[in-house]
């Protein structure tokens, strides 16, 4: 019971974490219908700027204390927040100079640019930071909170639900109240439309890859924390697996993504908990080709039968 | 007759590479029987991602299933025939047989479930395949594992060359008899519009799983010609970067010509070779890095790479000359 319990914390903040890059995909398929496949080394990437700022900022290093900002809690704030931002001009960039200009192009050339980009933010990773992974740093520490039994809550893991919990709160209520995300929502439905209705597509479609990378920075930061390793291929095999979560709930739906990966979070821990732990990364694939041969629109998506 | 004309610049081709191969020092012929192995990858990838307008990103995974599995007859069960000099050549057409077949039946596993849906799961879905045949390719301790599968058996008689170039322009003539009858043209209206394809009658899944699976016994058989050429294998020469490399090749050829396919092979087989004093200055291997940038710019400011959708055999040589002044 206790071990049931103890791999249920760490599967929902795994899985918190895949819903948070998962997110980023189907953001970006609801609006262009493209599966952004440098969405995980924009993760990456983010991942590095959280490094970088840490390490300016002088966190983590200094033994007992959490730096110049006195406070742990300052400090993992202000580490998330620079590197959102640093997320959101990357992946605002990368919108802008490569898959902008593509917008009539037939969709298999967006998608090989999209693979394309995705290479290059890893090679270029690999030849600027080297390919030796460095240690994040250890922006607050792992004090038990609560106890039940032998399984613990610790304050790593209230960290990440959190923050997840109030970014996804945050983005619900922004795609479903605000002006930009009603703009954003009329995009996705048709461009041609929306642009009629003096709706400015391209400047939407990219605060979309802005938001979306954000969220993937947001996750880079939590699983730095929980998994303290980064390298310039760390965002393949979460980026992937975020994919299949999306896929899972259905991509294109946003609550979707969440319970998706939420999912995927918690299965993996189960699998790799209860003695398959070599097949942890394949189960994800697994997963995949079941939906994509039973249920290819996923659990909350709608068939969405084709014009012409 | 343009059908006829390309046949007959196929056959050539094979013979005078075969022929020129058995003159040239060791080191050139070698390169020329590694450019032969990346042409026969780089046509069979552009049956489904340049004639049939899918995304395949699993090459190297179909290469994999091929190649060990003609490592592993080749040692184990036919090791007798290639201990003879003439059973060995039927040992060779039996592996390449087993490993095409093999691979082939990889794909249609791989393929049915992603292709009978529209959009881009193929892509995801190979990218997975690939990956998982690699780690379970490095798990397998049959195989080697990560030490890698010593001790294939080499071409018995040298004869590398015209197997390599005689099974190319095979596969080359295989693709412009398909290219040229009404499985050819299902092929093209999917890619064109497949909602259209679908409309005037063309099983639009029969004829993609068709292809794909097509693509992964061309794909299969080049892993076999790739193990009997280097006698050793290792999980590592079958990654996602091996893909990525094949998929290089077919989108700067120009996707859906095969001509360009095969140029394309030829100038990134040789590329890196030219390429080398510039690693050893740098001490990196930029390669990677060329490689996506080549893809993203090839993908904004010349889509259509090296040859568009023509055919060499479809340039009219003469008038070109004529122009000329």
């Amino acid at each position: 019971m206790e071990a049931f319990l103890q791999n249920l914390i760490t599967g929902l903040s795994l899985g918190s974490i895949y819903a948070l890059i998962a997110l980023g995909y189907t953001l970006v398929y609801g609006i262009l219908r493209l599966i952004n496949f440098a969405h995980g080394d924009l993760f990456m990437l983010a991942a590095y700027a959280a490094l970088g700022t840490a390490t300016l900022l002088g966190l983590g290093t200094l033994p007992a204390t959490a730096g110049l900002l006195g406070h742990a809690w300052a400090g993992f704030a202000v580490v998330l927040l620079v590197s959102m931002l640093a997320a959101a001009a990357a992946g605002w960039l990368v919108e802008r100079l490569a898959y902008r200009p593509l917008r009539k192009a037939p969709r298999l050339n967006l998608l090989i640019t999209a693979v394309g980009v995705s290479l290059l933010l890893e090679n270029g990773a690999q030849a600027l930071f080297t390919a030796n992974p460095r240690r994040f740093p250890d922006l607050m520490a792992d004090t038990p909170l609560l106890q039940i039994g032998r399984a613990q809550v610790g304050s790593l893991d209230l960290a990440v639900l959190a923050t997840a919990l109030v970014l996804l709160l945050g983005l619900e209520l922004w795609v479903h109240h605000s002006r930009q995300g009603r703009a954003m929502r009329a995009v996705s439905h048709s461009h041609e439309t929306a642009a009629l209705l003096g709706i400015p597509v391209d400047r939407v479609i990219a605060l979309t890859f802005a938001v979306g990378s954000a969220l993937a920075a947001a996750a880079a930061v939590l699983y730095g924390v929980k998994y303290p390793k980064v390298d310039p291929l760390m965002g393949v095999l979460p980026g992937l697996k975020a994919f299949v979560a999306a896929v899972i709930g259905g991509i294109g739906n946003l609550r979707g993504a969440v319970v998706g990966g939420l999912i995927l979070g918690l299965a993996e821990t189960f699998v790799s908990a209860y003695g398959a732990s070599t097949w942890r990364d394949a189960l994800a694939f697994g997963l995949l080709i079941a939906i994509l041969l039973f249920k290819p629109s996923g659990l909350f998506g709608h068939y969405e039968p084709e014009k012409v | 007759m343009t059908n006829a004309r390309a046949l007959l610049v196929i056959a050539l081709c094979a013979l005078g590479a075969a022929a020129v191969s058995a003159l040239l020092p060791e080191y050139y012929a070698g390169i020329l029987l590694a450019i032969g192995i990346n042409a026969l990858l780089a046509v069979s990838l552009n049956l489904v991602n340049g004639i049939t307008g899918q995304f395949s990103l699993g090459h190297a995974g179909f290469m994999a299933v091929g190649a060990y599995t003609a490592a592993y007859l080749s040692a184990g069960p036919l090791a007798g025939l290639f201990a003879h000099p003439a059973l060995g050549q039927l040992g060779v057409a039996l592996c390449l047989l087993a490993a095409a077949l093999l691979a082939g039946v990889a794909g249609w596993l791989v393929g049915l479930p992603s292709l009978r849906l529209r959009g881009d799961y193929l892509a995801i879905v190979t990218l997975g395949f690939g990956e998982i045949i690699r780690v379970a390719l490095l798990n397998s301790d049959s195989l080697g594992g990560a030490r890698g599968f010593i001790g294939v058996p080499g071409f018995p008689g040298g004869a590398g060359a015209p197997w390599v170039f005689g099974l190319l322009g095979l596969s080359l003539a295989a693709c412009v008899r398909v290219m040229g009858s009404s499985h050819g043209r299902a092929l093209l209206s999917i890619r064109e519009d497949e909602i259209a394809a679908e409309a005037l009658g063309v099983d639009t899944t029969r004829y993609k799983v068709g292809a794909f699976v097509a693509s992964a016994a061309g794909a299969g058989a080049a892993g076999a010609l790739f193990a009997f050429t280097y006698s050793f294998l290792h999980p590592s020469s079958f990654n996602f970067m091996k893909s990525v490399e094949i998929v290089v090749m077919v989108v700067l050829g120009g996707m859906g010509s095969m001509s360009g396919a095969l140029l394309a092979a030829a100038l990134l087989t040789v590329l890196p070779e030219g390429l080398r004093p510039l690693k050893e200055l740098t001490g990196v291997d930029l390669r990677m890095v060329i490689y996506s940038l080549a893809l993203v710019l090839l993908m904004l400011y010349r889509p259509g790479g090296l040859m568009g959708r023509k055919e060499l055999w479809h340039l009219n040589w003469r008038r070109s000359k004529a122009v000329q002044p």
